[in-house]
């Protein structure tokens, strides 16, 4: 799992030596954490930025994949031990080179602090920092954006610690107590937020505020990342006499996916720098997460990347069983293949469309991309019992057997259909001269920049990287399927589109192993178990979903519902990139860089 | 070549429609002609996994044929045999309930001690998730899925909560919904039927006692009209995807949404006074 032991043999026996890396940053870690589940390193927040640096250049531990927070307020095993501060910074890395497992970093924050900003080593933390001060109030020293991401300028406290109660706050966990018989019940229609209880930050006013646009830079042009400046046409209207302008592309237009703006610096049509802003589909998530059971949680994640439901039911599941130490039978683990490539194939279809879509050419060669996807929704409608919100997986398993005669229609589907849909779409778009034309050198950013800036998924497999969790780290039981990690180099909208096709082919491959294979016997090995305690501790688990790496934070401090739940979601994180890419072309690539990145807003916003 | 890209793309469109087409005429007079279940005139289709062509159809004259297992609002299930509620009120579907959507009241009897069987079962449809954790963990397959997905209404308050009455289905309606399903859980019960009287048989005869006179003091108890009349065709009703009774256009059922306003008015009153009088008695 981790690699925490370092080679170099230990100079001193000092209390310092007694931890990895105290050779080389000296004093960086000082302690450790969670050494029951999943070992945590204790870093000094002064040494912070030096660890890392280290870790990212000597150990080449060169994607950050999560920062979060937790705040261990209400946590007994912290005051067990005796450790003051409120919250803890939370870092996870990886390594797109060599691959397997996490350094899981904390540093501990009195309240009131602040820590250095990772971003000067890894532009990545950027949306995730942003994140963090959001939802917890930590600031980030250095870091050059820090503004609330997810909520508005004018929203009172900050949600995720623990002493931040909702309007019209119930209980603390569900369920609720006065759902059962001789106790009150609140109409959900009594209890509409608006009215009275709606509160600003001291000294704020609703009424003279405006929409800040002073945080979208005068210029992206990512020197600090070391920008090819070749491939980019930035200053190709140096010559005239212009004044840049802001203007915003959303939140309400069809471009964007959802509800998402961009605001974008241009001049004349060529884009100088471009900001998301997101948060208009915000419930939350994690808050609601942390008042369920673990159980209730399941159907929550459907609503987060509702387009594949099931990656993220398996990815919930897994976090759990890591923690809890679930057994999942052999086939169970097979369904849940099947069902996670089939849902990544219906996500690279509709991906594809969608990028079309985005080129203008509407509709018509989206529902072609579709079309394979409404016959794939009735297999999983006819197993699972819904379409979309699937919520098929359970801890241990998934939750019923197919049904009979699930098994021929799923092999005539990856046998027959699928193959002959991808290869009409590649014969309708790959030589496509509009296709072509908008797609090939637009967006461009390499792959350093891509790792650097926390992207994942096809995203960075279309840069070259051959980087894909099946792989580098492989859950479930993908170490038994032959299948390939397909990669392109040109890192640009046309590689993204192709790059979706061909892992589109990969899935198929591993779709008719899996078919082939599946065993018979038990799908379920806890069932009749409604709720449970896991042990004191914590585990992230990562799964390749189709958009990415989405990766669960999950802590437990014994007890029937999570203390923490945080989901790494990749649409949101790999937005990161999108004002990098967009630097230099113009506007209307803008759209389609955004499409190429294929992002769900029920999982950027949470 | 220039041009290429642009003819490519039509011939696939071309091939689209030569595929509807040519299915059409495979079928004459119509391509779903053999789906046909009828049931009010309406057409409930089966698609085909090997279905050519366009896959659209014409709803909402002509609708899938949903899979059993497809899951929308839960339904109470009436035992029609016993003659009353499957549910005994035991608060596990609430407890497991992720929205907090559902609410039960125990029933008394006449001298104000609980029994075994709701008197109030309320499911807030605004907020039900869908997640049928409530059928998943129910010990006593006393709520399943019911499959009747338009449920629109104009107001939210109170049609869409609903209540016992709209809620309760007979055992056959689910028994026709979900076939196999049932034929499993009869199964289940038989087996386990045949396990307890192999066990039990010495004590059978003071048990079949107990439960004889059980039984005739439930079956006193009158079932609900809205039951014994969808009793009475549960083919039909599932033909129409039909499950719980939703207010229609006519007289008497605005009388019937004024009442279960009224009903539920009483109820929130009731909950205001308690949760009035623990503030009270806490302060």
């Amino acid at each position: 799992m981790t690699e925490l032991v370092a080679e170099a043999p230990v100079v001193e026996q000092t209390a310092d030596a007694a931890y990895p890396y105290n050779n080389v940053v000296p004093g960086a870690v000082i302690g450790r954490w969670a050494e029951g589940s999943d070992p945590a390193l204790v870093v000094a927040p002064d040494k912070l930025i030096a660890l890392l640096t280290h870790l990212r250049d000597q150990e080449s531990y060169d994607f950050l994949s999560s920062v979060t927070c937790v705040d261990y307020s209400a946590y007994a095993g912290k005051a067990r031990a005796g450790i003051k501060e409120r919250f803890d910074t939370v870092y996870h890395l990886y390594s797109t080179q060599k691959g397997g497992g996490h350094i899981n970093l904390h540093v501990r924050v009195p309240e009131g602090d602040s820590v250095p900003s990772a971003t000067s080593v890894y532009p990545g933390a950027n949306l995730q920092e942003c994140e963090v001060y959001d939802l917890y109030g930590i600031k980030f020293e250095g870091h050059p954006n820090l503004r609330r991401v997810l909520l508005w300028e004018g929203f009172n406290g900050y949600p995720m610690r623990k002493d931040w109660k909702e309007a019209y706050f119930e209980e603390e966990n569900k369920p609720f107590k006065n759902r059962h018989p001789a106790e009150g019940y609140f109409w959900h229609e009594d209890k509409l937020p608006w009215g009275s209880n709606s509160t600003y930050p001291e000294g704020w006013d609703p009424e003279s505020w405006q929409t800040p646009i002073s945080y979208v830079p005068v210029s992206q042009a990512p020197e600090g990342l070391g920008y090819d400046s070749e491939k980019s046409n930035v200053g190709a209207v140096g010559e005239l006499d212009t004044q840049s302008i802001v203007v915003n592309l959303g939140p309400h237009h069809p471009s964007t996916h959802g509800v998402f703006r961009m605001l974008a610096r241009i001049e004349g049509e060529t884009v100088l720098a471009l900001e998301p802003e997101m948060g208009y589909l915000h419930r939350n998530h994690e808050k609601i997460g942390e008042r369920n059971t673990w159980l209730m949680n399941m159907p929550f994640t459907d609503r987060l990347d509702y387009i594949n439901s099931m990656s993220n039911n398996l990815g919930y599941a897994l976090a759990i069983e890591k923690l809890a130490n679930i057994e999942v039978p052999e086939r169970a683990n097979y369904i849940r293949i099947i069902m996670a490539e089939l849902t990544r194939v219906v996500n690279h279809m509709w991906s594809i469309g969608f990028i079309l879509n985005d080129l203008g050419a509407l509709q018509t060669p989206a529902l072609y991309a579709i079309e394979e996807r409404e016959m794939i929704l009735d297999l999983f409608e006819a197993v699972s019992g819904s379409r979309l919100m699937c919520n098929y997986m359970r801890f241990g398993g998934v939750v019923r057997d197919l049904p009979a005669g699930w098994l021929e229609k799923a092999k005539y589907m990856v046998d027959t259909r699928l193959p002959n849909v991808l290869d009409e779409l590649d014969r309708l778009i790959t030589g496509n001269e509009i296709m072509m034309a908008r797609g090939r050198g637009v967006g461009y950013l390499s792959a350093k920049d891509l790792i650097a800036l926390s992207v994942s998924g096809p995203m960075i497999r279309a840069a070259g990287v051959p980087y894909d969790i099946r792989k580098a780290q492989p859950y479930c039981i993908y170490d038994r399927f032959d299948f390939d990690i397909p990669t392109l180099p040109e890192s640009d909208i046309f590689a993204r589109y192709y790059i979706r096709l061909l892992e589109a082919r990969e899935s198929v491959k591993i779709l008719k192993q899996a078919l082939r294979d599946i065993p018979g016997g038990e799908f379920l090995s806890t069932r009749d178990k409604y709720t449970f305690r896991p042990t004191e501790g914590e585990a992230y688990v990562r799964v390749e979903a189709p958009k990415g790496e989405l990766g669960f934070y999950v802590v437990s401090d014994n007890k029937a519902n999570p203390y923490r739940y945080h989901v790494r979601a990749p649409s949101f994180i790999n937005l990161n990139a999108l004002g990098p890419m967009s630097v230099g072309y113009k506007i209307a690539d803008a759209v389609v860089v955004l499409g190429a990145i294929d992002i769900v807003l029920g999982e950027v916003d949470r | 070549m220039f041009g290429t890209g642009l003819l490519k793309g039509l011939g696939i469109t071309l091939k689209h429609a030569l595929d509807t087409f040519a299915d059409d005429r495979k079928h004459v007079p119509s391509r779903y002609q053999d789906s046909v279940k009828g049931g009010n005139g309406r057409r409930v289709i089966e698609q085909p996994i090997t279905q050519e062509g366009l896959l659209t159809i014409q709803y909402p004259e002509e609708r899938r044929l949903l899979p059993e297992r497809f899951r929308y609002i839960p339904m109470l299930i009436w035992d029609t045999q016993a003659n009353e509620d499957k549910c005994t009120a035991c608060g596990i579907c609430a407890k497991v309930c992720p929205p907090q959507c559902i609410w039960i009241v125990r029933d008394m009897d006449a001298n104000g001690k609980p029994v075994a069987r709701p008197a109030e079962f309320y499911i807030d449809a605004a907020v039900c998730m869908s997640c049928s954790f409530c059928v998943e963990f129910c010990p006593f397959d006393a709520i399943k899925m019911n499959h009747d997905f338009e449920l629109a209404v104009y107001d939210r308050y109170p049609q869409l909560v609903y209540d016992k009455a709209e809620l309760t289905v007979p055992v056959e309606y689910y028994a026709a919904l979900w076939p196999t399903q049932w034929a499993a859980e009869e199964e289940a019960k038989r087996q386990k039927e045949a396990e307890d009287k192999a066990k039990a048989e010495a004590k059978a005869k003071a048990d079949a006692e107990k439960a004889a006179k059980a039984a005739s003091a439930a079956a006193a108890k009158p079932a609900p009209a809205a039951v014994e009349a969808k009793a009475s065709a549960p083919g039909e009703a599932v033909a129409s995807n039909g499950g719980v009774v939703v207010a229609s256009a006519d007289g008497g059922a605005t009388d019937e949404a004024a009442a279960k306003k009224a009903r539920l008015d009483e109820l929130k009153r009731k909950a205001a006074e308690t949760a009035k009088k623990r503030k009270d008695g806490g302060a």
